[in-house]
């Protein structure tokens, strides 16, 4: 049974990085949906049958569509190239937060666990008990998201006039009028 | 009952949060920032998982569950102000909206 | 007795709707300053008809509004205390102020600060009024001040004009000088009497202190420096002809009728104190003596008609001060009593005159006034001969007999006093009536063609406080001349007469000379006035340069010029020299370091997305490495 860990584990791992290191946007969502189907693997070998399934459908399907939409949306084209020494430093802090991590991980007694799945029902009793009101913050932070993300995708005409004073100096004024226009719409 | 190795899970949700932590930093496209903070999120839940999977409770599962409620609002908005920030500056790269220094 | 703090609380509800509401029509404006005035002289008549008919047992009444301070054993609250020595203050002040505002919405009509000078009214209303009915010294400390902060913005209302300004300033540092003494033995009987409860305070003192010790003279000569300069007393009375800069109405309230007793009160209240202390009391005495007669001398020389009765004002106080210091505090009472009445009356009526002058407050130019403004001027001639104190029954003569006979005969007084206090009778005689003269009688100089003395805004307030500055005597007069008692049996209990009175032939004698001393004064004011018109008249435009004598005391004995050299340009040296120093370089220092921690701070802020989540980053890596290695 333990390979299963392993090579999902694995194959997270390696989408994880190919996400980051991908220039083209479409191709980086399409790594980390992989890498979020393994990780729903993880969760289906771990015992939590109900988050694997949620891994799958609310993630990777709903609100990694979302990303796509955006992106096709936008089309933003092929993202600039990273050089190699732009990685330098954030590797090493990675490095660093990791190497703490394991060594704590490592440091602990736990090294193995017994396994017993948990239902939806366990997972429904502890929310709709203890978490009730987790619950409900949840659900106004969702209010508010879908409220603000309504007004942020409103039609924007209105912004039109500000447009000239708030551009990069460099930017031809008001070429961006039109365009917004299209878009909102 | 069976064995589990807990402790290889714990390693590696910190990898993945490492690689989702780089990616932020290195990252100038503001889609890809959103991405690599996606990538933090799940690395976290994987974390809660395997950490309540190993008590025999559900509580880290509904922690999972809150994180994804938290990553879907996050997420409506980050998108919707990425096509503002888009329509405005013509541009995804976060070094272009640097107008807010001291 | 339960009403008792709506009588403070009305004027102070006035100044907020006056501050806070914003363009008030000036009807309104008026309405909400003088009605709020008026409640509360209604309140406060309802007040003493009911502490007439039922007096409270003990003789006074007290009312907690609420509880200010509680620290441990250390209790203040916000009380007023009433018996018959605050119920005769609120009584004046209301009704005095009332007539004042009544008159101001006259007097002050089209000017831009119409509700300001309202608001300021209001405010100062209010302020003396927590001042007399305080149950304990910080309360009275807050009225005090309250005064003080409203004399001087009324003093400067037209602040446009810098004299006036400077008049305000000087007014407000001057008293300040005293305020300060005064917050210091203020202090002094906290820390070893243990309450700041005026009964208490003073029941203490009398059974813990022995008479003429040294606390007690302490104690006594810090209050009285307060006293001095609210008062406007020797050495510390060079502000009050100055504070004239302000509108006539704030003359009258202010700078004759209430504040300036303030002194008056504040020793009469701790009268007991002052027992303790004889050098105090004798040089309370002295003070006051020594007041009357400087500014008597001064007031006979000063040109400008408000002036001549701000210095008149002074000396009317001197003689209050003369009162305390010789134990008559009731006699002082009634003198202020009377003194409010017709020396507010003669300031709006001097007012009325200024307005029909066109606001030419020079006496010289005045003249022949008495048929173009009659109405100021009979009322004037009531104030005048009230203040002058000719009988018969005319109310500055039974208080001022009153004081005489008490300086005759009470054990602190005698006949030194006595004389120099009958000179101060002949000088204000004298002053008052070439005030008069100069100003109503003789031929015409240099009068507007239209005369315009004030509608009935002005007329009514007039001759309503006519009324009692002309039968307000009868409540108290001489034993020859009726006996009655009214005032005195009153205020017994709280204010105790200084000892047994001489026989009824003394007293007799005493008033009749005082009598023939004050119709010489106004003989000799009468040839003094007119010897000056003529004089005016002859040179016309020459200014008369006049002998060193009466230089020197048209500018008030010359303290002006002596503070100035002694204090003023010292003190300002000291502030040039010592504009560096240390306090400076630590506030500067602050100030530097604040700035370069800017300049560091803000190279941080560079508006990039990366940088700050890198920053984060390595924040979230330095933790976990704490947690984790430490």
């Amino acid at each position: 049974m333990f390979p299963v860990f392993y090579v999902a584990g694995l194959v997270a791992l390696v989408s994880t990085v190919m996400v980051v290191t991908r220039r083209n946007p479409i191709h980086a969502l399409l790594y980390f949906i992989l890498s979020l189907v393994a990780v729903a693997v993880i969760f289906l070998d771990a015992g939590a049958p109900f988050v694997a399934a949620l891994e799958v459908i609310i993630y990777a399907g709903a609100i990694m569509v979302l990303f796509i939409f955006v992106v096709m949306l936008l089309n933003p084209g092929v993202a600039l190239v990273i050089r190699a020494r732009e990685w330098i430093g954030p590797a090493i802090l990675s490095l660093l937060l990791t190497l703490g991590i394991v060594y704590s991980v490592v440091g602990s007694t736990i090294k193995t666990m017994g396994i017993s799945a948990t239902t939806p029902k366990d997972i429904a009793m502890a929310l709709f008990g203890p978490y009730l009101l987790g619950v409900e913050l949840a659900s106004l932070l969702l209010l508010a998201g879908l409220v603000a993300a309504y007004h942020l995708g409103r039609r924007i005409e209105r912004e039109a006039p500000a447009r000239g004073a708030s551009l990069q100096p460099g930017a031809p004024v008001g070429s961006g009028a039109p365009s917004s226009r299209k878009e909102g719409a | 009952m069976r064995q589990y190795p807990i402790d290889y899970g714990l390693v590696l949700s910190a990898v993945l949060f490492a690689i989702g932590m780089a990616g932020v930093f290195v990252r100038r496209n503001v889609i890809f920032v959103l991405l690599c903070i996606e990538i933090m999120l799940n690395a976290a839940g994987l974390a809660f998982v395997l950490g309540g999977a190993r008590w025999g409770q559900a509580d880290g599962q509904v922690m999972f569950i809150f994180i994804l409620a938290m990553a879907a609002a996050e997420v409506s908005v980050g998108l919707a102000l990425i096509m503002r920030m888009f329509h405005r500056f013509k541009s995804l790269d976060t070094n272009e909206i640097a107008r807010m220094k001291g | 007795m339960e009403l008792l703090w709506l009588v403070p609380a009305l004027p102070l509800l006035g100044f907020a709707l006056l501050t806070l509401a914003r363009r008030l029509v000036r009807g309104v404006a008026a309405l909400i300053g003088v009605g709020s005035i008026g409640l509360s002289m209604l309140v406060t008549l309802w007040i003493a008809y009911s502490f007439l008919v039922s007096p409270p047992q003990s003789g006074a009444a007290s009312d907690t509004v609420w509880s200010w301070i509680a620290l441990g054993d250390f209790r203040v609250s916000v009380a007023f205390y009433l018996d018959s020595f605050s119920l005769v203050m609120i009584l004046v002040i209301t009704i005095v102020g009332f007539f004042i505002h009544l008159y101001s919405a006259g007097y002050m009509e089209g000017d831009d600060g119409f509700a300001r000078f309202f608001a300021y009214m209001n405010l100062f209303t209010a302020s003396m009024l927590i001042l007399v009915l305080a149950d304990n010294l910080l309360l009275l400390l807050v009225g005090w001040e309250g005064v003080g902060l409203c004399s001087y913005l009324l003093i400067g209302f037209w602040y446009r004009d810098p004299a006036n300004a400077r008049a305000a300033v000087k007014a407000f540092v001057v008293t300040r000088t005293g305020d300060a003494a005064m917050l210091v033995g203020f202090l002094l009987l906290f820390t070893s009497l243990g309450t700041l409860n005026i009964q208490d305070l003073l029941s203490k003192a009398v059974s813990q202190w022995p008479s003429g010790s040294g606390i007690a003279i302490a104690a006594a000569a810090l209050i009285l420096a307060g006293a001095l300069g609210k008062s406007a007393q020797l050495p510390l009375q060079t502000w009050l002809p100055d504070a004239m800069a302000g509108p006539t109405p704030v003359s009258a309230l202010i700078h004759a009728a209430t504040m300036v007793t303030a002194g008056v009160y504040l020793v009469a209240r701790t009268h007991a104190i002052f027992a303790l202390a004889p050098p105090v009391q004798l040089a309370v005495g002295i003070i006051g003596v020594a007041t009357l007669l400087i500014a008597g001398f001064s007031a006979i020389t000063q040109r400008d008609i408000k002036r001549v009765l701000a210095y008149s004002t002074m000396s009317q106080i001197g003689y209050m001060f003369l009162a305390l210091g010789v134990g008559a505090w009731g006699a002082a009472l009634f003198h202020f009593v009377t003194h409010a009445f017709f020396k507010s009356l003669l300031f709006l009526a001097a007012g009325s005159v200024i307005l029909a002058m066109h606001h030419e407050q020079d006496l010289l130019k005045m003249g022949g006034l008495w048929k173009r403004a009659p109405v100021a001027f009979w009322t004037f001639l009531v104030g005048a001969l009230a203040m002058a104190a000719v009988p018969p029954l005319i109310s500055g003569f039974s208080s001022k007999d009153w004081i005489l006979s008490w300086v005759w005969s009470s054990p602190a007084g005698g006949p030194v006093l006595y004389v120099l206090a009958l000179l101060g009778v002949l000088l204000t005689a004298t002053y008052t009536a070439r005030l008069v003269t100069l100003a109503f009688f003789g031929r015409e100089r240099d009068v507007p063609e239209h005369v315009h003395p004030g509608g009935a805004l002005i007329a009514v307030p007039l001759i309503v406080l006519a009324v009692p500055a002309l039968f307000l005597g009868l409540i108290q007069t001489p034993r020859s001349l009726g006996g009655v008692n009214l005032f005195a049996s009153f205020v017994q209990g709280v204010l105790p007469e200084p000892g047994a009175e001489g026989p009824p032939s003394t007293e007799l004698l005493l008033m009749a000379v005082s009598t023939l001393v004050a119709l010489a004064g106004l003989v000799l004011g009468w040839a003094l006035g007119v010897s000056q018109a003529r004089a005016h008249l002859a040179r016309r435009e020459a200014e008369p340069a006049g002998s060193p004598l009466h230089r020197f005391l048209l500018s008030g004995w010359g303290f002006d010029w002596l503070y100035d050299r002694a204090i003023v340009g010292p003190y300002r040296w000291l502030a040039r020299i010592n504009q560096s120093d240390v306090a400076d370089w630590i506030a500067r220092g602050f100030a530097a370091l604040s700035r370069l921690l800017n300049r560091l701070l803000s190279l941080a802020q560079t508006g990039r997305l990366r940088w700050y989540a890198t920053a984060l980053g390595i924040g979230a890596v330095a933790i976990v490495a704490m947690v984790v290695f430490l």
